[in-house]
């Protein structure tokens, strides 16, 4: 009988003597999705970007966080507002900039767009686009590592939307049932599209618990603190690769803007936009840093340059690649 | 160096947005993420950031103005500095006037993809080819299509059959493969055909005659100037032609003949004693009415139509009508004399009878200045029920033209109605 | 050569795989312990063990998304549904990852796996057990989607699927599995994408699939006694569709007839007549005759299910309908 008891893991707490270089480059992701998604934002009003965007501002510290406890042979399975994801697991700027303009130099040559981001070489399998429908993926992925020997894992991220999804339930029980190498990470942004959580679930905005139903040990952690972040992945992770089977981390998350581009989310009041925007972590974390004396100013102000440099050089890379070849449309269609 | 602001795109499928409200005026400073602007699209109102720091220095589309995706809204830079002389397209709905046709490249070098969309959208489109046109499809006879399989057809061509030789055997009487590899040509015959010439159609202009141009503007005023409504009775006129059998007996010696057009004379003006609207003209803002019961008689010429009038019918008596109207048929065809003007321009109420022709009823067209015309068929042996009984009586249809501006159809019928009973009971007649 | 059944085929194939690639595993609804639903896997698990043969929760969905991931991650999956019926459940699953991921990842992501399914009407199984999605699935570009009704074309197609660099449906006639045919020995493979003739002659072509095979050779067989020589070919493979080897018998025959088990609207019968039509027009002496299952879901009671599957006397009357044979 599984007795593996869900329970919430209390905020993680900094210790003072932290790596300095850690702490730059936890920033300098962050910083790195932040500018990327603003230049997606306005390449998107001027029609260079088109489809369906769906900006990761406000849920930075989540993807710098997990990715820092991951293997190259590990698999990281995403939903659709994917960018920081693939960013923070290290995929090409430039490439995947020229996935959203649909160029032929993108990572899927244009044939992907912002939704459906793969790097298959560096174990990245997906912005997936249909809520939850990632999470049955991930669990053969993590089979594969298992079945393989290969000592990976599998991270599969999805949000508070997907958690109503069939799917979810069915992964979380074969993932117990055959022990999976498979962190189940949630980033709650208390939204699916612009419905607030708490309308379409019973039984609270905390989802956690029903991990431990299926046996899975689960942890709710502040998704706002990239430090919390990376020592609850860590652990979870430690884990799994110890053969311990799925691990469940729920994170309580914002996104500032709406939906996509085409919502001004409106179903949201002020005062809850501002007190999450007063938890930025792109504030708090280089606050932090500074009050400890981590980092000086000037050390921030370099960091922040880089990043800006490196989206403005991601966004003339791919206005300056040609689209895809008329005949792409009919490759890749079979093997 | 001052920035474009463009129309932004704010979602998959919009192509175009309303400027709902600016939030920044000219000159006012713009950080880096400011609210601009409110954009209308079709589904909701968003807001557009600004995504650099600077002045408002221009606005180019005022609240309420719909442009498309990618037009210059707005210029964007430092204090003082100079606009561009560029200004946005006229605003207005995307139709093809309203797309810049070649809008300028945005502040990054590559023009955008809805940039080039829309450029190519003005460009003219290249002209389609014409299809061939299908090979022409055999035809039977009698005009329908022939029906046959493809490959049917296309033996028949590869072996010079004519198609609609061919005899069709399958569902339908389709022409199947089978019928067409069957097939075996007919000993030509000679044309089964008896040689008889074709009548000759008269294909000759006939130049109007003046009566003829007459008869045209006259008919033609009356269709247009008054309404025409239509009311048609069945007259037993059993009575009264037995009546006229023995009244004509009785006045075998003096020569007159009463006709039953000149009983039908008679009945209108007993009818239109009663009900005189029937002799009135219609003057635009009354009912002209006219002293005298003027009937005219319609006559067919060799010309063409007259319709000379009987003056001064009231009070005068069948017989009298009767060689009336026996004199003015006579004048008409220039015998004894000429019509005189009154008589032809002063009827006030017309009869036209085709009852010679065994027409069994029509409606006749109201001569201009005449309220009505009466339109008669022939006299006809008709079985009738009387009484529950079939009985075999004279019938003759009557058919009342009215000129609606006059009279409406109950008043109508109710005037026809008294003419019937005029001419059902002859000693009416003889009033 | 030897006599088997398609069950037999279809094990002997997957015993291949499982003996020949150690990526090779099976997985789904009580194919372990209990042995198959319709036996095909009886005494794998014995033979095998768990690692490879994987006894499944009832989560459509879920097993077959897994095998999309291990698939992805180098391994080949073979998967089997219950019944194809209850592919409907994991439709997003087969559609939105197994076919559109090598796509939508610019061919960065394989997805080489086998579904094998029963499907197919005719065995009381009413509305929701009796449907044929394959039909369905063969629309879907990105997957492949074979049916045999042979035993040899069971071995060489499972061979193939097997060896594919795709998912591949394996469609199996539900009520063919005891069907006793001529396998050949040695590692002969029936390539997907080729029809068969499966019976010569010059009049009239007759093409279906899986169950509908054998209702074209009993019409073929009444044909004959008329003097009318049918060519039945079987399309064998659904997607991609073999139209060459239909198109050249019908240069030969002018005649064509489609027959679906499935419901005769929109299935992939109906793109087979409608592919005649555009393809061989002007070879046809007559429209392209059809005959499907009826438009409704499928009844219980026996004669009513009988009487919504098509006939040998549905086959004759539509030919004498279109071509007045």
């Amino acid at each position: 009988m599984n007795t593996r008891a869900a329970k919430a893991k209390p905020k993680a707490h900094v210790n003072g003597a932290n790596d300095k270089q850690e702490f730059l480059e936890l920033y300098r992701q962050m910083c790195l999705i932040r500018q990327f998604e603003e230049a997606c934002g306005e390449q998107y009003s001027r029609g260079n970007i088109r489809g369906f965007l769906h900006l990761y501002i406000g849920q930075e510290a989540i993807a710098a966080g997990v990715m820092r406890s991951l293997r190259a042979e590990d698999y990281v399975v995403t939903h659709y507002r994917d960018h920081g994801h693939a960013l923070a697991r290290g995929l090409d700027t430039n490439r995947v900039m020229a996935e959203l303009f649909g160029r032929a130099t993108g990572l899927s040559k244009g044939k992907g767009g912002s939704m459906h981001i793969f790097d298959a070489a560096k174990g990245f399998m997906g912005g997936h686009a249909i809520v939850g429908g990632q999470l049955p993926l991930a669990a053969g992925l993590a089979l594969a590592c298992q079945y393989k020997g290969t000592g990976g894992i599998a991270v599969v991220f999805f949000g508070d939307g997907a958690v109503n999804q069939g799917v979810f339930h069915e992964t979380m029980n074969l993932a117990a049932i055959w022990d999976l190498p498979l962190l189940f990470f949630l980033e709650n942004n208390l939204y699916g599209m612009g419905t607030a959580a708490e309308r379409t679930r019973a039984g609270g905005v905390d989802i956690y618990p029903i991990a431990g139903s299926y046996g899975i040990e689960a942890a709710m952690i502040d998704g706002m603190d990239v430090l919390a972040v990376r020592e609850a992945t860590g652990e979870a992770v430690k884990k799994i690769r110890a053969g311990e089977g799925p691990k469940f981390i729920e994170a309580k998350t914002y996104r500032f803007h709406g939906h996509s581009m085409a919502d001004p989310a409106r179903y949201r009041d002020h005062a809850e936009l501002d007190y999450w925007l007063s938890r930025d972590p792109l504030k708090s974390f280089p606050k932090m840093m500074l009050d400890r004396e981590l980092a000086t100013a000037e050390e921030l102000a370099v960091v922040r340059k880089s990043a800006d440099d490196e989206v403005a050089s991601a966004v003339k890379f791919s206005l300056e690649s040609p689209p895809p070849a008329k005949s792409e449309l009919f490759t890749d269609v079979y093997a | 160096m001052a920035t474009r602001v463009t129309m932004p795109s704010m979602g998959a499928d919009m192509t175009e947005g309303t400027v709902a409200r600016w939030l920044k005026k000219e000159g006012e400073a713009v950080k880096r993420g400011d609210k601009m602007a409110e954009i209308e699209t079709d589904k909701t109102v968003v807001e557009m950031e600004a995504y650099a720091d600077g002045t408002l220095l221009k606005v180019l589309v005022p609240e309420g103005r719909k442009v498309p995706v990618g037009q210059l809204i707005a210029w964007l830079g430092q204090p003082g500095e100079k606009v561009p002389e560029e200004s946005g397209a006229p605003a207005g709905p995307l139709g093809p006037a309203a797309r810049p046709a070649a809008p300028p490249p945005t502040s990054a070098s590559a023009p955008s993809p809805v940039a080039t969309r829309l450029a190519a959208a003005s460009a003219p489109m290249p002209a389609r080819p014409t299809p061939p046109s299908p090979p022409p499809t055999p035809v039977t006879e009698d005009g329908d299509r022939t029906k046959a399989s493809p490959i049917a057809r296309k033996l028949a061509e590869e072996q010079g059959i004519d198609i609609s030789k061919v005899v069709g055997t399958g569902p339908g009487g389709r022409i199947t493969r089978d019928d067409v590899l069957n097939y075996k040509p007919a000993p030509s015959l000679p044309s089964s055909s008896i040689n008889r010439p074709a009548p000759k159609v008269i294909a000759q202009d006939i130049p109007l005659t003046s009566m003829r141009q007459a008869i045209a503007r006259v008919t033609v005023r009356s269709k247009t100037e008054a309404p025409h409504f239509y009311v048609t009775v069945a007259v037993d006129m059993t009575d009264t032609m037995k009546f006229r059998q023995h009244l004509n007996e009785a006045l075998a010696e003096s020569g007159i003949k009463v006709s039953v057009n000149d009983m039908i004379i008679k009945a209108s003006v007993n009818s239109i004693l009663k009900h005189p609207k029937f002799n009135t003209s219609f003057a635009g803002d009354k009912l002209q009415g006219h002293a005298d019961i003027n009937i005219g008689i319609a006559i067919a010429l060799e010309q063409g139509l007259i319709v000379p009038a009987l003056l001064k019918c009231q009070g005068k008596s069948v017989v009298e009508l009767s060689t009336m109207a026996r004199d003015l048929g006579n004048r008409a065809r220039g015998k004894g004399g000429t019509l005189s003007q009154q008589e032809l321009t002063q009827g006030t109420f017309g009869i036209s009878n085709l009852g010679m022709f065994d027409v069994v009823s029509f409606a006749a067209i109201i001569v201009p200045g005449q309220a009505a015309i009466l339109a008669t068929g022939t006299v006809k042996k008709t079985p009738v029920v009387k009484g529950g009984e079939i009985e075999v009586a004279d019938i003759m249809h009557a058919t009342l033209s009215c000129d609606h501006r006059v009279a409406d159809g109950a008043e109508g019928a109710v005037f026809l109605t008294e003419i019937k009973r005029n001419l059902e009971n002859p000693a009416l007649l003889m009033v | 050569m030897a006599e088997l059944t398609i069950r037999q085929a279809i094990q002997r194939g997957l015993e291949e795989a499982l003996q020949n690639d150690p990526n090779v595993f099976i997985m789904g609804e009580d194919i372990g312990k209990y042995g198959g639903a319709y036996a095909v896997t009886s005494g794998f698990l014995e033979k095998y063990g768990p690692k490879r043969i994987k006894d499944t929760p009832i989560s459509e969905a879920t097993f077959i998304g897994a095998g999309v991931g291990a698939a992805a991650a180098g391994l080949r999956p073979v998967i089997e549904i219950m019944s194809i019926s209850f592919s409907l459940v994991a439709f997003d699953q087969i559609v939105n990852m197994a076919a559109n991921l090598r796509y939508m990842s610019g061919g960065q992501i394989k997805v080489p796996m086998v579904i094998r399914a029963p499907t197919g009407a005719g065995a009381q199984l009413a509305a929701t057990h009796s449907q044929s999605f394959e039909t369905w699935l063969a629309e879907v570009p990105g997957i492949k989607c074979v049916a045999p009704s042979t035993p040899a074309d069971a071995l060489g197609l499972l061979r193939s699927a097997l060896s594919d660099g795709n998912t591949v449906i394996f469609a199996e006639p539900a009520q063919m599995y005891g069907v006793k045919g001529d396998v050949p020995d040695g590692r002969f493979t029936v390539p997907i994408g080729k029809a068969s003739v499966q019976r010569s002659g010059g009049d009239v072509t007759l093409v279906s699939y899986g169950h509908g095979m054998r209702v074209l050779h009993s019409a073929a067989e009444d044909l004959a006694k008329r003097g009318i020589e049918a060519e039945v070919v079987d399309l064998r493979s659904l997607s991609p569709l073999d139209m060459d080897t239909i198109v050249a018998s019908v240069h030969k025959t002018n005649r064509a007839l489609t027959l679906d088990m499935a419901r005769r609207t929109g299935g992939i019968m109906a793109e087979v007549a409608a592919r005649l039509q555009e393809a061989a027009s002007d070879w046809l002496d007559g429209p392209v005759a059809r005959v499907g299952a009826e438009d409704v879901p499928w009844p219980y009671n026996r004669e009513l299910e009988q009487e919504a599957l098509p006939r040998v006397e549905d086959v004759l009357a539509s030919l004498k309908k279109s071509y007045g044979i």
